[in-house]
């Protein structure tokens, strides 16, 4: 029986493992954390549809419960080609060999730390998209880090993405419709609450997206100012004071806001860089991982016997992702048969 | 005793819209008169549109902007360029009531004439 190790246990490592499995082969999922489930699990709702993110979670695990030998806490360093099989060996000293590799090692969140200005790290109620996520689970209410609701909240767009200064070009997709989500949920919670989202362009390119942007501003009257953060300070209060250009009005703006939160944008993770390199991939001016042809041949490494999977290869959404994963499938079979 | 101005300097108005200190009493009476409003995006079909726009500088899509951050100081003489025509709300993909909105706008300035709230 052939045997195939997946690198990485976010949600598009366990499609493609699953159905793998459900084709017949031997796969091994190795993860580098102690639970599978990767960005996925730290999330509390998915657009569009504001279902919860565990449902969907589980839905995929229990697929993968059939079947797929689970490594956990195993963080792989190196694939080294030997003779039409793969060997991976991991910093815990574990090694597996393998006929296929596939690379579901994702991305990480932009380091908003890295936009000083905008003082994640540095205010007291600056956080991430990530931040809110874990706030919404935690289920203790939107605060601010003085524990008060916040009377005003601000969103803002492409922080680390679309911008020359972080080192990333590219747009990570994903973020627009994640600020109107998170801002219809704070409304939710907060009705007397104004919230404000700053944009250069929003991206609402997915189905159903540009209806809950519009329900975002008809039903919950979130504000979108289209001008992009050029700074932060910190009064008093620890209110968080922001200078934007209101860029339909032509004028400078300044207001105060008690929260606020940084869509923290996608960038390659370390570990799909480092394989990158060992494997001699081209490397993409995104850093992410290139396919041997973007649009025919999506999960090609050009490496033979090894395949991407899910946001190693660029942001993606969820769907996306899972779609991207189960095509993946499809690649290795097509491989070892 | 001789000012500075008097040597041909002046102190020049801030452009920066103070959002914490702008009233937003206006935005709010208008926005319970007319919830479309929330519905526009700035697109500026409006005001491309806009027979009133061929012979001044009016523009819908502005107007909305500066009702909206508070800035009420040129509001009175915008709106007064308005024809009423109604050409902007056949236009608006949004489906913004514009003329009623312009309407309420013009009639909540009306209203506050003797304050000095806007």
């Amino acid at each position: 029986m052939k045997h195939v190790v997946v690198v990485g246990g976010g949600v598009a490592g366990l499609e493609t493992a699953s159905i793998l499995v459900s084709m017949g082969y031997q796969v091994t999922l190795v993860e580098k954390e102690d639970v599978p489930g990767g960005h996925v699990k730290r999330w509390h709702a998915l657009f569009p549809d504001v279902r919860p993110a565990a449902e969907v979670l589980a839905a995929i695990l229990e697929k993968s419960e059939k079947g797929i030998r689970m490594q956990y806490n195993t963080e792989i360093t190196s694939i080294q080609h030997r003779s039409n099989r793969y060997a991976l060996v991991a910093s815990n000293g574990w090694q597996v060999e393998a006929d296929a590799v596939v690379l579901a090692t994702g991305f990480e969140l932009f380091d908003a730390r890295k936009k000083e200005e905008y003082g994640y790290g540095i205010y007291d109620n600056v956080i991430t998209s990530a931040d809110l996520e874990d706030m919404f689970i935690a289920g203790k209410g939107i605060h601010t880090l003085q524990d008060k609701a916040p009377q005003r909240v601000g969103f803002v767009h492409c922080v680390g993405s679309r911008d020359e200064k972080a080192g990333n070009l590219y747009c990570s997709k994903v973020c627009c419709i994640t600020a109107v989500k998170q801002a219809i949920e704070v409304k939710q919670q907060l009705p007397q609450t104004e919230i404000f989202c700053f944009y250069m362009d929003l991206r609402m390119f997915g189905r159903h997206y540009e209806e809950l942007y519009k329900e975002a501003q008809e039903k919950y009257a979130i504000q979108f100012i289209r001008g992009r953060l050029s700074e932060a300070s910190e009064d008093k209060e620890h209110r968080v004071v922001l200078k934007v250009e209101d860029t339909l009005l032509n004028k400078p703006l300044k207001i105060a806001v008690d929260l606020l939160v940084l869509m923290s944008g996608m960038v390659a993770s370390k570990q799909t860089q480092a394989f990158r390199d060992e494997l001699g991939m081209t490397k993409d001016e995104d850093n992410f991982l290139k396919p041997v042809d973007g649009i025919l041949h999506s999960n090609l490494s050009g490496v033979e016997g090894v395949f991407f999977s899910g946001t190693c290869s660029g942001p993606k959404n969820v769907a996306d992702s899972l779609a991207d994963a189960r095509s993946a499938a499809l690649a290795v079979d097509k491989y070892l048969k | 005793m001789a000012t500075i101005r008097q040597f041909g300097y002046q102190v020049s108005k801030d452009r920066q819209i103070d959002y914490d200190n702008n009233s937003r009493n206006l935005i709010r009476k208008v926005l319970e008169k007319e919830p479309s409003l929330n519905n526009c995006i700035s697109c500026g079909t409006c005001a491309a549109t806009c027979s009133a726009a061929l012979y001044t500088d009016f523009s819908l899509r502005r107007l909305i902007l500066l009702v909206r951050r508070g800035e009420t100081e040129s509001l009175k003489k915008e709106t007064a360029k308005c024809m009423l025509c109604g050409k902007c709300q056949l236009v608006c993909p949004r489906g913004v009531s514009t003329r009623h909105l312009i309407l309420q706008i013009r009639y909540q300035l009306q209203e506050s004439g003797q304050k000095t709230e806007f």
